[in-house]
């Protein structure tokens, strides 16, 4: 039972981080239909200019937040100048966008900084509270930094102008412009979220897994699992999907499969909810006009 | 109808420029008789790769720029057909050259089954599933309980053919032989294939698989059809792969195999068969060439670090899509258009689709 607990726990702890990957996922798909298969890659990168920071010594929740505001800058900046030429593309050319992104990020990240792995410092100590080795305030920590991001994105989506104006621009994007919002920048901004919330699970993962150029590959085919897992166009569903996953894998992974499997059970989740469940378990079931 | 058969004939490779090009291919070994040259069979074995890598472009170009379906798996096909390959040459005794159509039988089936999740995936959905499979595999083909047959982390280590019927030939010049015929067939098969019935329904798949569907084309049939018959294809370059080289490991099976099938595709053109073997020849000539490539922009670009092939294919294909999106072959055809002043409807320009005007929604 104890162990159970423990692994559920662990679960919990990657669940939280796939929850992250999840979001941003859900972030570009909602408002520009697309499967951001950079998101890991991007989230890499600004994993490591957060580390340049601390090792520069800035304080680690500064450089917390001012890499979320460099990734988010740099989403934008990517949307306006790569993306933006091909927005009425065909979903090949996209793809092979994305994949040409993915390339760079990890080129550059390893031209940069090497492919030696580096210590990422984690700003919660390691000590369980439970006093039996159960629950560590460090998997706590990263369960609730992401339960927050949800809470300040739901408020922004619900409560805020900007948020309004970017739900209608991603659900009809030409009443949306009649309206006068400007489309084309909400994307913008979907992006630069996007590009933040992946740099906060980076930051987060960093120092579970260590940091090296290809730390997010695994991470964000289980960020894929979660987001279709709890329907992609849903970021509240995005969030479930991504805890299920992770303690789903978890499990499987210590009485099942065993641990040198666990991506062929990502494969069979993304393989299986597509086929059987495509609008996820919280998405909506979108039925296409010809 | 007789005009379209004209058009590809003399298209898409096999008119009499594809039995000069082929021909010439034929004689590339023979200078190694006439020249010494101590890298000869190195040359040799950058020849045995560029078509190795021509053929497995080929398969996916079948599946993505005649059949429409996005995948970014086929790292994964390449793989079954390699370690196909190895563990009968290893395991059953199996002569290397009847293992090649036992590969492309394997992955064959191993695709068709693919297909069929596959069919109800579209677009990114696809693109996602096959994604996934590709960073699957290498993991999977460590498995501990399958690694004896394949060897786990370490892989397998194969011995070279050496030319039969005493053939005077280096062992790397009749494995290029040996290669070449194989992407003949290949080629001429897929070549027939898309002439044929069969290859009107996969393309009008593409163009528009709804009014494919009721036109009375099987849609279903066909995607899981091309599906198994690309992996095949994929498979039978990676059985060669396997044997050219005498090892297969499971890192050698990664995203970046699958990344660089694409490159090869977009840089010779999505739909165009010459095309295939261009970019089969370019990959290689990255892969070689890279640490020149990131010595040259180091001093042209003033950079302080090494640029490795990663960043030189994702730069090249963002690139493309922007400037050149039906790659070389589809560039030079604009070009000749320009210089000679031909115009595109002769040229049946559907058949050259390029990327942004194919199959848009």
């Amino acid at each position: 039972m104890e162990f159970f607990i423990q692994q559920t726990a662990a679960g919990l702890t990657s669940g939280a981080i796939y929850a992250c990957v999840a979001l941003g996922l859900v972030m570009i798909y909602v408002s520009t239909d697309h499967i951001n298969f950079a998101q890991g890659e991007m989230a890499m990168f600004a994993t490591y200019i957060a580390w340049m920071l601390i090792d520069a010594g800035v304080p680690f929740w500064l450089a917390f937040g001012l890499t979320a505001l460099i990734a988010f800058v740099g989403g934008l900046l990517i949307q306006r100048f790569i993306l933006k030429p091909l927005e009425t593309a065909p979903v090949l050319a996209l793809v092979v966008c994305f994949i040409a992104l993915l390339s760079i990020f990890n080129a550059l990240a390893g031209m940069i900084w090497s492919y030696t792995i580096k210590q990422f410092p984690s700003p919660f100590p390691q000590y369980d509270i439970s006093g039996h080795g159960l629950v560590s305030v460090q998997q706590l920590g990263v369960v609730a930094v992401t339960l927050v991001m949800l809470g300040i994105l739901t408020v922004f989506f619900r409560y805020t102008t900007l948020g309004l104006a970017m739900r209608a621009a991603a659900q009809n994007a030409s009443s949306a412009r009649l309206m006068g919002v400007r489309v084309s920048w909400m994307l913008a901004l979907g992006w630069g979220l996007a590009a933040a919330i992946g740099s906060i699970a980076g930051m987060l993962v960093a120092p579970i897994v260590f940091l090296d150029p290809n730390m997010m590959t695994g991470i964000l085919v289980y960020g894929f699992a979660g987001a279709l897992v709890g329907g992609i166009g849903n970021p509240m569903g995005a969030v479930a999907g991504g805890f299920i996953v992770g303690v789903l894998e978890n499990l499987v992974g210590s009485y099942i499969i065993g641990n040198e499997l666990k991506l062929t059970f990502a494969l069979v989740v993304v393989v299986g909810v597509l086929i059987l469940k495509p609008a996820g378990l919280f998405g909506q079931i979108i039925v296409k006009r010809v | 109808m007789a005009a379209l058969s004209k058009s590809w004939a003399t298209k898409s490779g096999f008119g009499w420029m594809a039995i000069v090009f082929w021909a010439l291919l034929a004689v590339l070994p023979l200078i190694g008789f006439i020249h010494e040259d101590p890298s000869f069979d190195y040359y040799m074995f950058m020849g045995q790769s560029m078509l190795i890598y021509g053929i497995a472009v080929l398969g996916l170009n079948l599946l993505i720029g005649f059949n429409g379906q996005i995948s970014l798996g086929h790292s994964a096909f390449f793989a079954v057909g390699a370690y196909t390959t190895a563990i009968l040459m290893n395991f059953a005794g199996i002569p290397y050259w009847a293992t090649i159509p036992i590969a492309g039988l394997v992955c064959f089936g191993a695709g068709f089954l693919f297909g069929f999740p596959a069919l109800k995936l579209e677009g990114h959905y696809l693109a996602l599933a096959t994604f996934t499979l590709a960073i699957a595999v290498p993991q999977l083909l460590k498995y501990k309980a399958i690694a004896g047959w394949t060897g786990g982390v370490g892989g397998v280590l194969l011995d070279k053919p050496d030319p039969p019927f005493d053939l005077p030939l280096s062992a790397d010049q009749f494995l290029y032989y040996l290669c070449l015929i194989v992407a003949m067939a290949m080629f001429w098969i897929v070549f027939n294939l898309l002439r044929g019935r069969s290859g009107r329904a996969m393309m009008a798949i593409r163009d528009h698989a709804m009014a494919a569907g009721t036109m009375g084309i099987d849609t279903g049939l066909y995607k899981t059809l091309t599906f198994g018959i690309s992996a095949a294809i994929t498979g039978v370059a990676g059985a060669l792969s396997a044997i050219t080289v005498a090892y297969v490991a499971p890192d050698s099976f990664t995203l970046q195999l699958s990344v660089s099938f694409l490159v090869g595709l977009v840089i010779g053109g999505i739909a165009s068969l010459p095309g295939c073997l261009v970019g089969g020849a370019f990959i290689v000539l990255v892969q070689n060439s890279s640490q020149s490539i990131s010595d040259w922009m180091k001093v042209t670009f003033a950079l302080r670090y090494d640029v490795p092939a990663w960043a030189i294919y994702g730069i090249l294909l963002l690139v493309l899509m922007y400037f050149m999106p039906s790659g070389l072959m589809g560039g030079a055809t604009a070009l000749k258009e320009k210089l000679f002043g031909r115009s595109a409807k002769d040229d049946a320009a559907s058949d050259s689709a390029t990327v942004r005007s194919s199959h848009g929604d």
